[in-house]
């Protein structure tokens, strides 16, 4: 290009415009860097929590950062992907430091390198057991868990007036009651329910991973395909539409609870999420186990919400400080609660909680004896075959429900293998 | 454009000349070609955008990322030569356009076949770098029932050391190669850190690792929080010369394998792996695997089928109630029209849902107010659950079609229809021969987007039905309504073992030629529509 008037002064323009950009960059960068003070240049601490939680870890964080000069950004995120956002943007240094998590997703954090191993100490012995095993991974803690849910039968008082025995004992007393429903459960049309229906299959001794001596899953022992679950399949099939015809696979999560609301049954298998809606609909409930069907204890799924530490955290040291030793308290574990309603992990937040609120009570001692939900990343590989065995076991459809029970192992089995 | 150079001289000279005198303003406006104010704004924005690539290239090459700051350098030269050089005129129009499409389009199908060849996922999102640091990290393990010691950290010039309190009660000091010795404080020149010195140097300070004794094994201390030390052993040791972890208790070797995981040569490999490019592998996995094979070739057919179907229903739907309320002696036509554009404005995430409810076979209004408490399994029946997406799928698209038909329609030159009425053609001859023929050089260009559209409607299937009911014979969550797209996001993302990206991305490659050879082939096609004219 041959240089003219023109384009010199553009060039000589342009030099002059980005060296003022530049100089200006440099300026303002310049007031960040190490000017030695004490109180000053600390990263904050970047926490991912949902809208509920929020409020619930202000004061704590509040409180932590008067005491360390440590800021904690407390920042919202859609709860149904908080897990795949995190996986996916730890590795590039964008993700947060500390992260509020259902545990049972614990297991993908593992296998993708995210979450780094938390060392409790001593705080670790006042979490209730099945918390604690619920964020251990391969002998390690990952995390400080802080609730602790499952489902339990919530009974209308008015309708049925005393606790039942046996399963047997709850259909009884829910045809007795002239009710549309003599029992409620959401499940949903297209893909099962496996989740709420876990407390039945437990009764007939029939899990899905076998436990080791410490209580950890072992993932290459899918025991859901065995003689225990067969028994449970066609004891499903006896209830489904084949049957008597109790469970539906036309009610899901929302008809059911819409149903008990209006009094359309005495019983209904939820967990603590539906109580306030129960509560503020005026209807006189109880909360009791879950009768056994199959002989056996009725044991929930139990899941415990925890707060992890991210792998790539820059800061990982004040949000160790921060998890270990603010968000363990008893303070901060009763603030959570009071939001949330779901029972503390924290034994002596959880016995203050049960103290004032017989529903904490009722389903904490519940889940103290259930079974924690797998937090091994082969979960992910389960969840389709089996609420899609049950689903056509209720609609009676596709043959014996021991064959379609079977068949479902194996193709989990087979999913599991790769 | 070619003139300026020549005439460039007279754009420096001195303003004595008289402002806005009529024989001068002509050749002073063309020497700058647009104006003195159109160049100082080029030049400003060229300014900017020059600043804004030189800070990026400094932080870039900060950074040690040579190929996108040479890519950067590159695309902005281009850009200042195309601007600041007279006479490049097509260039200059032309170059955001292109800037746009490179970025938004090609960068974008570029970066997905390269992922496609990489083992990117779950397992697989980091360096090599971080999976060492994250295996090292979890292989440490404190001693069973060890003490918490309390802890304060020193620091000496660029050392650190801990003064520990004993479970005994009394002190010792250690450093990184000095083993934990009883002293009663820190020795002298070594200066405590409060805690906000702690955290500037977090890093020194978690990497801080006193060993208890002089014996190795013994385990050594470690402060997660600058407050406490554990006493940690690891179980792992990486060899960088061999580039792989040794078990100390077993013995055992983790070498690389070449596919971005330390694996022993029992199969076993260590979490988390890394992500490296795997070739072909995803592309043979699709094609080998029975689990998708088999099932593929039946998701074909019916994206084909659903893709197909639907386009022609919205179509046919909307081209009828366009026909409709373009009678001439049709009253009230707004409010029909307001009425018909009504599902348009939906979002289809919503409608999914409103309508999965509206099918219960038991509770939705479909069948208990409508067909009077019937009992019809729409969304459970592999065929009724097709059927439903379809009309669901019209339901949301008939409208978009009605208002093209509907303008088309309009601009029908009258004159033509005259003398076909002339003729004695009637109102079906005169649709079937002229209206439509002309309509279709309008809108089957539309017509091919939509088909393309609706071979990728990921939204209205998986809100509606999820890909349900599933297949019996097949592992993967695959079902009857699942097209190639909803096919792709469960194979990668929703099934065990985490989210696959190489896998999915692969998958979307195939996909993406398959819509480019029929998107290819149909406006190859079309061409001979134009013919009418």
């Amino acid at each position: 290009m041959k240089v003219n008037k023109k384009s010199a002064l553009a060039i000589s323009a342009l030099i002059a415009g980005s060296a003022l950009v530049l100089s200006g960059c440099a300026s303002g960068g310049g007031d960040n860097g190490d000017n030695g003070g004490d109180n000053e240049d600390t990263t904050p601490i970047t926490v991912w929590v949902d809208i509920e939680r929020k409020p619930a870890l202000e004061p704590i964080s509040k409180q932590f950062t008067e005491e360390t000069g440590i800021e904690v950004k407390l920042v919202t995120k859609d709860f149904a992907t908080v897990d795949q956002d995190f996986i996916s943007q730890v590795p590039t240094g964008k993700g947060p430091d500390v992260i509020v998590s259902p545990h049972d997703k614990l297991g993908a954090y593992y296998a993708a390198g995210v979450v780094a191993p938390l060392e409790l100490g001593d705080v670790a012995d006042g979490f209730s057991e099945a918390s604690l095993a619920a964020v251990t991974y391969d002998g390690k803690v990952y995390g400080v868990p802080y609730s602790v849910e499952n489902v339990a039968l919530v009974r209308n008082v008015d309708l049925v007036a005393d606790p039942a025995e046996t399963y047997d004992e709850v259909i009884a007393n829910g045809k007795a009651a002239g009710t549309t429903y003599p029992f409620l459960v959401g499940l949903s049309p297209e893909q099962g329910d496996p989740y709420h229906l876990y407390p039945f299959q437990t009764s007939f001794g029939s899990a899905v991973f076998a436990q080791n001596a410490d209580g950890s899953y072992d993932s290459s022992q899918l025991v859901l395909g065995d003689e225990a679950g067969q028994e449970f399949a066609t004891w499903l099939g006896t209830q489904g539409a084949a049957g008597t015809g109790v469970f539906n696979a036309n009610i899901d999560g929302d008809k059911a609870r819409e149903f008990f609301l209006a009094g359309e049954s005495p019983y209904y298998l939820t967990g603590p999420w539906n109580i306030p809606a129960i509560a503020e609909a005026g209807i006189n409930y109880a909360i009791d186990p879950l009768p056994s069907a199959g002989g056996e204890e009725a044991k929930p799924f139990v899941g415990v919400n925890a707060f992890f530490l991210s792998s790539k955290s820059t800061n990982a040291l004040a949000a160790t400080n921060y998890i270990v030793n603010y968000l363990s308290t008893e303070e901060a574990q009763l603030s959570l609660f009071e939001v949330g309603g779901r029972p503390p992990a924290l034994i002596s937040a959880y016995e203050a909680a049960s103290a004032d609120d017989p529903d904490v009570a009722a389903f904490g001692a519940i889940g103290q004896t259930g079974a924690p939900m797998p937090a091994i990343p082969e979960m992910g590989s389960v969840w389709s075959d089996w609420g899609n065995a049950e689903l056509q076991i209720i609609k009676g459809e596709g043959g014996e429900p021991a064959e379609i029970w079977t068949k479902a192992a194996a193709n989990v089995q087979a999913s599991i293998d790769g | 454009m070619a003139d300026v150079k020549t005439e460039a001289p007279p754009a420096n000279t001195p303003p004595k000349r008289p402002r806005g005198g009529a024989p001068e303003f002509g050749p002073q406006r063309k020497l700058t070609s647009g104006g003195i104010l159109a160049l100082v704004i080029k030049v400003v924005l060229l300014g900017i955008i020059d600043a804004l690539a030189i800070f990026g290239l400094y932080v870039l090459i900060g950074k040690g990322d040579w190929v996108a700051a040479a890519l950067l350098l590159a695309v902005v030269g281009l850009v200042n030569y195309i601007y600041l050089k007279p006479g490049v005129l097509p260039a200059k129009y032309l170059t955001p356009g292109l800037f746009f499409l490179a970025i938004f389009q090609v960068f974008v199908i570029f970066y997905t076949g390269y992922i496609s060849f990489t083992n990117y996922g779950d397992a697989h999102n980091s360096t090599k770098e971080d999976a060492i640091a994250q295996i090292v990290r979890t292989s440490q393990e404190r001693v069973p029932d060890s003490p918490a010691y309390a802890v304060e950290v020193y620091k000496q010039a660029d050392q650190f050391g801990m003064l520990v309190a004993e479970p005994g009660g009394g002190t010792a000091f250690g450093t990184n190669e000095q083993p934990l010795e009883d002293a009663s404080s820190a020795p002298d020149g070594w200066d405590k850190l409060n805690l906000n010195q702690v955290l500037r140097f977090q890093d020194e300070v978690l990497a801080l690792n006193v060993p208890v004794s002089d014996d190795i094994n013994d385990g050594t201390l470690r402060t997660p929080d600058g407050t406490t030390a554990f006493v940690f052993t690891s179980t792992l040791e990486y060899d960088e010369a061999a580039d792989a972890f040794t078990n100390t208790e077993t013995g055992v070797v983790y070498a690389d394998d070449g596919e971005g995981n330390f694996r022993a040569e029992d199969g076993q490999a260590l979490t988390p792996g890394w992500r490296v490019v795997i070739g072909w592998d995803n592309y043979a996995y699709a094609f080998t695997n029975e689990q998708i094979r088999d099932p593929l070739i039946r998701v074909t057919i019916w994206t084909f089928a659903f893709a197909f179907l639907s386009t022609i229903l919205c179509f046919a739907l909307g081209l009828f109630l366009a026909i409709v309320f373009n009678h001439p002696t049709l009253r009230g036509k707004k409010i029909y029209r307001i009425l018909v554009i009504l599902p348009y404005a939906f979002p289809t995430y919503l409608t999914g849902l409103v309508w999965a409810g509206m099918l219960n076979q038991e509770f939705g209004f479909i069948n208990e107010v409508l067909l009077g408490g019937a009992n019809i399994p729409w969304l459970s029946d592999p065929w009724l659950a097709r059927l439903s997406v379809l009309l669901v799928n019209m339901w949301l698209g008939y409208a978009y079609m009605f208002l093209v038909c509907t303008g088309a329609l309009q601009s029908l030159p009258d004159d033509v229809i005259e003398a076909a009425k002339m003729d004695g053609a009637g109102a079906w001859r005169i649709f079937r021969s002229i209206k439509l023929p002309l309509l279709f050089v309008a809108v089957a260009p539309l017509l091919i987007a939509t088909f393309a559209f609706n071979f990728n409607n990921f939204a209205v299937i998986f809100m509606l039905t999820g890909g349900n009911p599933r297949f019996p014979d097949t592992t993967l969550p695959i079902g009857a309504t699942d097209i190639m797209i909803t096919m792709v996001y469960k194979i990668a993302f929703g099934s065990g073992g985490g989210r696959d990206y190489g896998l999915a991305s692969a998958l979307s490659i195939l996909i993406f030629i398959v819509v480019a050879i029929i998107a290819a082939i149909s406006f190859r096609s079309t061409k001979s529509l134009e013919d009418l004219h």
